[in-house]
């Protein structure tokens, strides 16, 4: 079988975590357990106290903590090859595991663009080298991102790309879009779509509506998004093609996402933790921080996506992390770059603003945080004996403040800079190694039984 | 405490009003033979200027003058800014030479209040991309309470090219504010979605126009022909061009200037009694002395930007 994610080899953990809160949705497990971690497999899972440590195996008192399966980010920017000043494959996975993330996916609007299987086997062995946590790639659909010809698609799948996507830019020919969904029947591998109509989009910069008619910025409305949605789940439906549409933004999409799986379209979507959490309201401001690609919106639109994820019409939670160096976000906000980071922050920004206001439900966001695996044919992660060990061990009760000690991401362009959020991963296992452990942890919560 | 003067939104109706009537006394400076006051005499007043303009520059740069200060005029032609300096680090070398003020127009929206977490000068927003260009209200709403006596009630219509206009966006909140009703009209291309929530009312006719106190005409960018958002000037000037015969006697007429004659206004409407037009840049050097005075040297009714 193909080899479709890529990560650094390490030592497999050998671990007895204690009396840990699971909660694993799909299991149906939400109660304390003993988990004891063996050559990086979920040996097995006691009830609290239950289990002892074999010689030589670390002990984690983690009575404090909950364990939940890892979390898994279908879209991320990794800005590997040609803009490592913004971000690496090992400080982005360093991010991600950070944030509790036991695999990423990549998007490929690199330069140069991952459009040929060379560079995709040029990236997967540096991720064979420096990543944290195991990383999937998407290549491009078109050749350059130009959109008007098509990878080499089977090529690149045997290479390892997980699907396709142009992130970043719109497939603005349904012509084009409709052939790529053809040859998937041959090639495999999900499509994934950016969905905006440049004509409709024009030189917005961020949402259209009472805010952007305040500040004089040029809008970006919701039907840029929305109708191309509507277009596509028509032509994936018409090709019986699989095709999941990103970073959904507005509540004309979440309709459009309705009626095309109602019409029996093999679609799936996607929300970030920054369009589940905040509207266009802090744009005015003005901080280039809130300036990303499809833009925050209002809050009837922010409580339809979560309404959407509630329920699963949409699928799963993508971070878009989407890293800038200082001087291109340090300009005024229409000459900034869109994006923000998101690895670090989304568990606890859902936390801290869905679940304690009593939006969303634990489980609901453990779930969706991890459902992006399925949605791309990998294994999803579940705390149960025999499993590979991806686990995240999170303190509810730990508030912190955003990038007041700095980020683990190369870049600061965290839209929750400077907020303070509940809920703080201490510990990430990642395809059975142990990928990030908070500093304090370290010193506080863990002893090593006698060697 | 160092202050600035970003937007209309900072300003309380107390404010307003005490910037203009420090305007009065400063416009009685400008009729004398000796223009000139020594207020500011000893310190520096930078104007950084990333578009190009005429009367904003110019008054700017008398009324520092008429204020004694030294003046230096920084141009995006010919400057480092030509040559790919950002505009932190332009703003960075020019505090160097301590300014106390540092008046800024920029084709960006939000470059003045960037600009002010860079330097120690108070900064002048002298329009900041289609946002704002709150100098140019408040020498409107002085023009506008010479005539009026006061703006409370007065029934202000705005006319044109709302979208791109950082002067329909100052004015309406400064208008308001002074307790007027504004009610924006233009082509629905040119409205833009939401406008409403600024305070104003908007439609897309001038079939009430008679019940406008004052008539205030936006120029018409020529280039937003090209871009379809009417379909041409022919058009435009048929539905929204101010004449005489759609002026009522006994209605102002305003424009921020430079006017395209024969599109947004005729000519016998410019030079109609009625017009205010020479009044408006008369005012501008007082209003803009007295907003440089009131930073630099007045007591603080100016609130420091967060």
């Amino acid at each position: 079988m193909t080899r479709r994610l890529f990560h650094r080899p390490g030592v497999p953990a050998e671990l007895l975590i204690r009396e840990a809160h699971v909660l694993d949705p799909r299991a149906g497990l939400d109660e304390a357990r003993d988990i004891l971690i063996r050559d990086g497999q979920i040996a097995e899972l006691g009830s609290p106290g239950s289990l002892t440590a074999p010689e030589g195996a670390e002990e984690i008192d983690a009575s404090n903590r909950h364990a939940f399966p890892a979390f898994v980010d279908p879209h991320v920017h990794l800005r590997t090859p040609g803009q490592e000043y913004k971000e690496t494959i090992d400080t982005g996975t360093a991010a991600a595991a950070a944030g509790g993330f036991c695999a990423v996916i990549a998007m490929p609007n690199t330069d140069p663009v991952l459009d040929e299987a060379a560079v995709l086997r040029s990236l997967t062995a540096t991720a064979a080298g420096e990543a944290r946590v195991p990383v999937g790639f998407l290549a491009s659909i078109t050749r350059g991102l130009g959109g008007d010809e098509l990878t080499e698609m089977a090529e690149l799948r045997d290479a390892g790309a997980l699907g396709f996507t142009d992130d970043g830019k719109p497939v603005i020919s349904a012509g084009m879009l409709r052939k790529a969904l053809q040859y998937q029947r041959l090639a495999g591998g999900v499509i994934a779509l950016h969905e905006e109509d440049p004509a409709l989009s024009g030189d917005g910069v961020m949402h259209e509506g009472a805010v952007s008619a305040r500040l004089g910025l040029a809008g970006i409305p919701s039907i840029s998004e929305s109708t191309m949605v509507a277009r596509d789940g028509a032509i994936a439906l018409y090709e019986d093609a699989r095709a999941h549409f990103q970073h959904l933004s507005c509540v004309e999409s979440v309709g459009a996402l309705e009626a095309a799986k109602a019409a029996g379209a093999r679609v799936s979507g996607e929300a970030c933790p920054h369009h589940l959490t905040l509207t266009d309201d802090v744009v005015r401001t003005l901080d280039s921080r809130f300036k990303m690609n499809p833009p925050l919106r209002a809050e009837s639109d922010r409580r339809a996506l979560v309404g959407a994820l509630k329920s699963g019409l949409i699928d799963c939670v993508a971070t878009d992390h989407a890293p800038h160096a200082k001087h291109e976000k340090e300009v005024p906000f229409e000459q900034a770059s869109m994006g923000t980071t998101g690895l670090e922050t989304a568990f606890a920004a859902l936390y801290t603003e869905l679940v304690l206001g009593r939006e969303l439900e634990l489980h609901t966001v453990i779930e969706r945080m991890t459902a992006g695996a399925a949605l791309y044919d990998l294994p999803t992660p579940k705390i149960a004996p025999g499993a590979s060990a991806n686990i995240s061990l999170v303190d509810l009760e730990q508030s912190w403040e955003v990038g007041a000690h700095g980020y683990a991401s190369r870049s600061a362009n965290c839209c929750f800079h400077g907020r303070s959020l509940r809920g703080r991963v201490t510990l990430t296992i990642a395809a059975g190694q142990i990928a990030f452990r908070a500093p304090m942890l370290a010193h506080a919560g863990s002893r090593m039984t006698a060697a | 405490m160092r202050k600035h003067l970003i937007t209309i939104d900072e300003l309380s109706r107390e404010a307003i009003e005490r910037i203009l009537d420090r305007a009065e006394s400063f416009a009685e400076v400008s009729g004398r033979e000796i223009k000139k006051v020594p207020a500011l005499r000893g310190r520096t007043v930078v104007n950084l200027f990333y578009e190009a303009s005429t009367r904003t520059s110019s008054s700017f740069e008398l009324a520092a003058k008429r204020l004694s200060a030294d003046v230096v005029n920084i141009r995006s032609a010919g400057s480092s800014v030509d040559k790919g300096e950002s505009l932190k680090d332009t703003v960075q070398t020019l505090s160097a030479y301590d300014p106390a003020a540092l008046v800024i127009r920029s084709p960006h929206v939000g470059a003045a209040q960037l600009v002010a977490g860079w330097t120690e000068a108070s900064v002048i927003n002298a329009g900041d991309g289609k946002h704002e260009h709150p100098t140019q209200a408040l020498l409107d709403v002085f023009t506008l309470r010479r005539r009026l006596g006061s703006l409370d009630g007065a029934n202000i219509w705005i006319i044109g090219d709302v979208m791109h206009s950082r002067v329909a966006r100052s004015d309406i909140l400064a208008f308001t504010r002074m307790g007027a009703t504004v009610t924006v009209a233009g082509p629905p291309t040119l409205i833009p979605r939401e406008i409403d929530a600024l305070g104003c009312h908007a439609t897309p006719t001038l079939d009430l126009l008679g019940d406008a106190d004052v008539v205030y005409v936006l120029r018409m960018q020529l280039e937003r022909m090209h871009d379809s958002f009417v379909p041409s000037l022919r058009e435009y000037a048929a539905q929204y061009q101010i004449n005489s015969a759609r002026l009522r006697p006994g209605q102002l007429l305003m424009h921020p200037g430079p006017v395209n004659r024969g599109v947004e206004l005729s000519a016998d409407a410019i030079d109609s009694p009625q017009a205010l037009i020479g009044e408006q840049v008369k005012a501008g050097v007082a209003v803009r002395m007295a907003v440089l005075y009131e930073l630099l040297v007045g007591s603080p009714v100016l609130q420091a930007v967060a």
